[in-house]
């Protein structure tokens, strides 16, 4: 759905460059975690991808088409949640009825359950202003969620909500997914979504150190105690004894732990570029 | 994290279905949940769910009518033993007998503790 191609990017000329010759591809059917330090360019990339931002060179496609000549088929086709935002002084009920006729697919239906979902139904009547950031968070993502775009992109969607809200948000995620649509999470909180996640890109000084899918990490790395004999990439301390991120020996399969993974994509990338891309 | 933690969430989802059908909640013949209904439910990813299903599929413990769903099959109860047997056997019975080996069981002892744990 969406390919980066030969991208570079730098804020201003003697800004360091966040992107350098940077490729990646999105494919509809799949829920993308994108995982980064702080100043990786998470945020960076998704305003490129989305068109809010020009790359110095190198293109993003969404369907074929540059997303920087936001085409009307194009940008009503994707959904941004950006970590802030700011809402009108209006009714839930108004904003709907100004901003669905953007999205051809919007369903008010969809709309109502996941309000419920939130336990947000009861303010359609309520200015959008004198809801708390919590609340204001949940609107706004039930929204983005009802436009039914192609493709809906997340900034930090869970920082803000409280602990119930999290698990509301991944049950928004597991109802609103269907296969013709691609949603990427770009978060710090991995523990709060790694369930609902079916590929990972993890981005670090303008590259991706890891692209693949949950599925193919869970074939090649697991995330146990650690045993004599262990060859660890990666070796956590924990209350109970070390724990490991380990190459996965035939027909051992391990919860994806994604905090490990992406402590031992960090500190140990050439590793796990190897086993990534040994055949399997 | 301890071993059963850590089982992959997919095998956990399976293991959950299976408790389902031999307590008797999922009966043979039954429609179970569709692959889309219990992602929301549960919040994981409609792509394990899946996966979860077609590894039941494999084990014979659910089938699907084209169309129509899946459904729990009349062997279920005892291919879900088969499978959980196989599944002792090749992780977590290996676990156990790690445990047993450090603190030192003997074969004598592990045979007496089984029988005894049989007896009560």
């Amino acid at each position: 759905m969406f390919t980066f191609n030969h991208l570079s990017f730098s804020y201003g000329n003697k800004a360091p460059k966040l992107f350098n010759d940077f490729n990646m591809t999105l494919e509809a059917g799949n829920v993308y975690g994108l995982l980064g330090k702080n100043g990786a360019g998470k945020s960076t990339l998704i305003y490129l991808m989305t068109g809010l931002l020009t790359p110095e060179s190198g293109e993003v496609l969404m369907e074929g088409d540059n997303v920087r000549r936001r085409l009307p088929k194009t940008v009503s086709e994707i959904f941004l949640v950006p970590e802030e935002f700011d809402l009108p002084r209006l009714t839930m009920r108004k904003y709907i009825s100004i901003n669905a006729p953007f999205y051809p697919r919007f369903s008010m239906e969809d709309m109502e359950r996941y309000l419920e979902i939130f336990e947000m139904s009861g303010h359609m009547d309520d200015k959008l202003t004198s809801l708390s950031m919590g609340q204001k968070k949940k609107v706004f993502m039930s929204f983005a969620f009802a436009t039914n775009t192609r493709a809906l992109i997340m900034d930090e969607p869970t920082n803000g909500l409280d602990i119930p809200s999290k698990s509301q948000f991944r049950k928004l995620i597991t109802t609103g997914m269907s296969d013709d649509k691609m949603i990427l999470i770009s978060t710090h909180q991995v523990r709060d979504i790694s369930d609902i996640l079916d590929h990972i890109a993890i981005i670090d000084h303008s590259q991706v150190l890891l692209n693949t899918s949950m599925a193919d990490v869970m074939g090649r790395l697991a995330f146990r105690p650690l045993r004599e004999g262990d060859q660890p990439i990666f070796v956590l301390q924990s209350p109970y004894g070390p724990l490991g991120a380990v190459p996965a020996t035939e027909g051992e399969e391990t919860n994806v732990d994604l905090e490990m993974l992406f402590n031992a994509t960090l500190q140990n990338p050439e590793a796990i570029n190897r086993l990534f891309t040994a055949s399997k | 994290m301890n071993f059963k933690d850590n089982k992959a969430i997919y095998l956990q989802i399976a293991d959950r279905i299976g408790d389902q059908i031999l307590a008797g909640a999922l009966t043979p013949d039954g429609k179970v949940p569709s692959v889309r209904e219990l992602a929301a439910e549960i919040e994981v990813n409609a792509n394990t769910v899946a996966r979860t299903y077609e590894y039941l599929q494999q084990r014979g413990i659910i089938y699907t009518k084209r169309g129509l769903g899946y459904f729990v099959s009349p062997e279920a109860k005892e291919n879900i033993v088969a499978s959980r047997r196989e599944q002792l056997m090749q992780g977590e019975m290996d676990y156990f007998l790690g445990q047993l080996k450090a603190v030192g069981i003997t074969p004598a002892e592990l045979q007496q503790l089984y029988q005894d744990f049989l007896n009560k």
